[in-house]
Formats: structure tokens, sequence, C-alpha cells
């Protein structure tokens, strides 16, 4: 084995990165109302709790068709984006892509707080589909990313070798490229309902009286008597995000392997 | 071919029409307008249209302001040291020691947790930190403390170290990038040449990394500064970070032009810092990758 010092190191870093997370199903399960050591015993109380809740199921379907509509504009707005920044040249190129790219590097509260006073300015009431105007900004960005690997990955000669036998421009797009970069696309999807299903910030300052799932998190976060089933909840959020991650990361490399070129490896 | 250029050029800005045409009316209209209404007045439940620099006199000569940007610049820099610090060997490590095959693995394993549900991680941190938490219990439970340490919660270094662990990836990967750029012959070359492993790493590695240190230094400090879930809940509140503070004076005070003249401020102090760190840095910029 090479490098044993610092494979101690990474380990213990993965092992500080998954600590809080590893506690999550500990006290889901833990039959005590109180966040402490030692353990009381097992219980499946929280989630039965969780189930039942009715607040709770309004936030998950509120997050769901939030995070299903965002994904979806996003994803279909990053095809454009990515399809003319790896292809295409032309004037204005860098300051439209950074401006497109932009929110992975703002705050996202001065995002949400910006477009927050255009709504209220302009009079549009905060409801579900304002976050959803906000998600889809900020997964955008995301999208680009992912698809543009799946993009600048193209061989352009297909895509000629399409025109010479006859395709149109749209029928090219549609039987060759598409195909090729399908798995991209499901891959920035995911990726997206991922991002917006945890987003926070700009679901707390748009969805006006609407709870998501964070929101909702957070309103109980104030009331001891509740951490239990966020605990349980949390649980269920992880693994869901994780099987979510894998599958994404399975149609990236996929798409990798698809179009022929080296993996190098993960996404962003 | 001339023509063949104006087509392309045409058809490309066609094809980014749609997502810019969303950037522009969602963001940057958004920036512009709260930009105008810095300037503006503020009347009672309204913005008076009137030119004034009012706002940004004020936010100059407000202690609070003074006290919080810097709290927040001080706690964003030792976020960024921390993560940075602790990252570098990860990234060296899958650069440099994991096999090919294994990295895709490695790096899919460091980023899930920051997928993973931002708020409820910050919250864990909470749990673990607090009065009754997980290292309080912990401890007393083997006997080693009577009373629960009260000094882990509710602190500046608990909110750095919460930050340091969500923005963990954001520095591991950028500098990861930039090692996998080196050519390993150049550090081949320095072993024959004669220096050590540890000149070679000072000499050679460490200055060929620095693009990805810099992209990383960024790119933590930047979203951290507008933190505003850490603060909210680790900081119980009482020790507010900027972000806290824009949002109080726009929602909770409703003075629009206070609140975006405190953004304006922020986000140029961000600006303008992370502009003269590049520059300061700007000769490992020119490194030939």
């Amino acid at each position: 084995m090479k490098g044993g010092g610092l494979r101690l190191y990474a380990m213990l870093y993965l092992l500080f990165l998954y600590a809080p997370i590893l506690l999550l199903p500990v006290f889901a399960f833990n039959n005590a109302t109180v966040i402490a050591f030692p353990l009381k015993g097992f219980t499946t109380e929280w989630f039965s709790q969780m189930v039942g809740n009715a607040a709770l199921r309004k936030a998950l379907t509120n997050s769901l068709v939030i995070a299903v509509s965002a994904s979806i504009l996003a994803t279909c707005l990053g095809v454009f984006a990515a399809r003319a920044s790896t292809r295409f040249s032309f004037p204005g190129k860098g300051p439209a892509m950074g401006l497109i790219m932009l929110p992975l590097v703002l705050p996202e509260i001065i995002v949400a707080m910006s477009l927050l006073v255009v709504l209220l300015a302009v009079g549009v009431q905060l409801s579900v589909f304002t976050v959803i105007i906000g998600h889809t900004l900020i997964c955008m960005p995301y999208a680009v990313a992912i698809l543009s690997t799946a993009f600048s990955s193209l061989d352009k000669s297909l895509e000629e070798a399409a025109h010479d036998l006859g395709e149109t421009k749209f029928s090219a797009f549609r039987l060759v490229i598409l195909p090729l970069v399908m798995p991209g696309i499901i891959s920035a999807l995911l990726m997206c309902f991922t991002i917006s299903l945890d987003e926070f910030i700009i679901a707390f300052f748009l969805a006006g009286n609407e709870p998501t799932l964070p929101t909702y998190i957070f309103s109980q976060l104030r009331f001891p008597k509740s951490i239990p089933v966020i605990m349980a909840l949390g649980t269920i959020l992880v693994l869901m995000s994780i099987l979510l991650l894998a599958t994404a990361e399975y149609f990236r490399r996929r798409g990798v392997a698809r179009t022929g070129t080296q993996d190098t490896g993960g996404f962003l | 071919m001339a023509t063949r250029n104006a087509a392309e050029a045409a058809q490309g800005l066609r094809l980014v029409a749609p997502p810019l045409t969303y950037a522009v009316v969602m963001l940057a209209i958004p920036l512009l307008t709260i930009l105008a209404y810095s300037f503006f007045k503020d009347g009672y439940l309204t913005v008076i249209r009137e030119f004034t620099l009012e706002n940004y006199r004020a936010v100059w000569a407000d202690p609070i302001f003074h006290k919080i940007m810097t709290r927040s610049l001080l706690v964003a820099a030792l976020v960024t040291l921390v993560t940075v610090l602790l990252a570098f060997p990860v990234a060296y490590f899958l650069s440099f020691v994991v096999p090919p095959s294994h990295k895709a693995l490695w790096i899919f394993l460091i980023t899930i947790p920051f997928w993973t549900s931002y708020l409820i991680r910050v919250f864990l941190w909470k749990v673990i930190l607090g009065y009754n938490g997980v290292v309080n219990s912990g401890l007393k439970s083997i006997g080693l403390i009577d009373q629960p340490l009260s000094f882990l919660l509710y602190n500046t270094s608990s909110i750095v170290m919460t930050l340091a662990h969500a923005y963990a990836p954001f520095a591991i990967l950028p500098i990861y990038v930039a090692l996998e750029k080196i050519d390993r012959s150049l550090l081949e070359a320095g072993r024959d040449l004669g220096e050590s492993r540890a000149m070679t790493f000072w000499r050679v590695t460490l200055p060929l990394a620095m693009p990805g240190v810099l992209a990383a230094v960024l790119i933590v400090f930047i979203p951290t500064i507008g933190d505003y879930v850490t603060p909210t809940l680790i900081g119980g509140g009482k020790i507010p970070m900027i972000a806290n503070m824009i949002q109080s004076q726009m929602l909770d005070q409703d003075n629009r032009p206070m609140g975006s003249a405190l953004a304006v401020t922020a986000m140029l102090i961000v600006a303008v810092l992370s502009v003269l760190f590049l520059l300061l840095n700007r000769r490992f910029l020119r490194v030939r990758q």
C-alpha cells in the first residue's frame, strides 16, 4: 500500500465528513425524546409519527412539485446553454455564459433577496411557483456544467456525417446528438432534483406561507419535542439523496463510456 | 468563410437566447434593482424614488455593520483557511496515491455528504456540540467531566467548525483538478536533478497546484460570507453574520433601500477582496500547465 500516512488521513477526513450523517439513523431509532447519549433502546415510533404527520405530507408534496418542475426547466435551459457554449462561438459568449453560471458563486441570500424584492415590486403572490423560479435559476449552472461535459465529448464529425447522409439539422440533433448526451441529461435532471429538494434559503424567502421540506424542518428545529421525527425524516432524505446521486453517477459514467472518452471522474 | 462564421454566430446566439433571457430577467434585473434601491429613500412601507447616498453613508457610519462585517470576514477567512489546509492532503492523496480506477469512487464518496440535507447537517453539529449533545453526554458517561462543557456551542469557533465541514468538497475538487493536470515527468525531473522529495513538492508540485488552491479559496470564501443558516442555528441568533443583517433590514424592518445598500456594500467588499487576492497571487496564475 502506497502513501500509508496520507491514506490514514484521508480515511479520518472521510469519517469527519460522514460523522453527522452517521448519527442520523442512530437517533432516528433511539427510544428517547432527547438527542443524547447514552442510547435508550430501539424504536420505530418516530418513523410512524412521521408518516402520520399531515403538515409534513403537505411540505413533501410541495417540495416534490418544486423539485420536479425546477429540474425539468433547469435542464431544458441547460441543454441550450451547454450546446451553444460547446459547439458555437458567438459575440458576447463570455459575459453571457458568465451570467448564466453566476448563481454558482453568488451567495444564495443575495439571489433570494433580490428576486424577492422584484417579485414583490411587480406584485407577484409568493407561492410554490415563485420557489420554482428561484430554484430553476440556481439549478441551471449545475445542469450547464454537467451537460457541457456531455456535449464537449461529442465528436463533431458524427453530426457532419449525419448531414452528409441527408439528415436535416434538427433530425441530426434528435437522432445522433440526443441519444449520445441522454445520460448527461438524466444525470443533470437528477442532480437538479437533488439540489432543489434540499434548498433552503430561496424556499424560505420565496415560498410565502407554503411549506417545503427544508423550511418545515427549519420550523420544527425550535421544538425539542419534534426533533426525533426530524431525525427519522433526515434518515430517509439522506438515503434518498444517496440513491439519486448514485443513479446520476451511473448515468454520467454510461455517457462517458458511450462517447468513448476517458473518465475524468465526478461532476463539478 | 466569413459568412459561415456569421451563420455559426447567429445559430449560437439563437441557442443561448432562452437560458440567457431567463438569467437576465431572473438574475441580472433583480441585482440591478437592488443596486437602484440602494440609492433610493425609504418611505414607510414604500420606496421613494429619489436619488440619495444617505443609505451608504448610514451603512459606513453604523458600528453594528462594522462589527458584523468584520466578524463575517473573519469567520469566512478562518473557514477558508481551515477548509483548504484540511483539504489539500486529501486532494493530493486522490491525485497521487489512489489508482485511476478508484478515483471516481473516492470523489463520489467525498461529494455525497455535500449533497445531503444542508440544514440537517448543520443542525446535527448543534446536536453534537450542544449542552446535552453527543460530545458532552459522551464525555459525561465515561466520567471525564461532571458538568457539560458550555463553550462548545454558540460561539465563533463552532460556526467555523460547522462551515468548514459544509464546504469541504468545494475545496477538495479544484485542488484535485489542478494536481491532476501536473505533468508527472516534471516531478521525476526534479528528483533526478537531486532535489529531495520535500523540496520537489515545495518547488514543483505546490506552485503548479496554486491555481487550484486559489480557486478553492475563492469558492469557499465567497459563499461562506453569505451563509445564513449556520449563524442562525449554531450561533443561536446571538452571533449574526452579514446575511442575517441583510435579511433583518429587508424583511423584519422592511427598509429595502437600507437592506439593498447593505447587500451591495457587502458584495463590493467581497469583490474587492477577491480581486486583491487574485492580484497578489497573480504570479501563480501565469504558471504554464
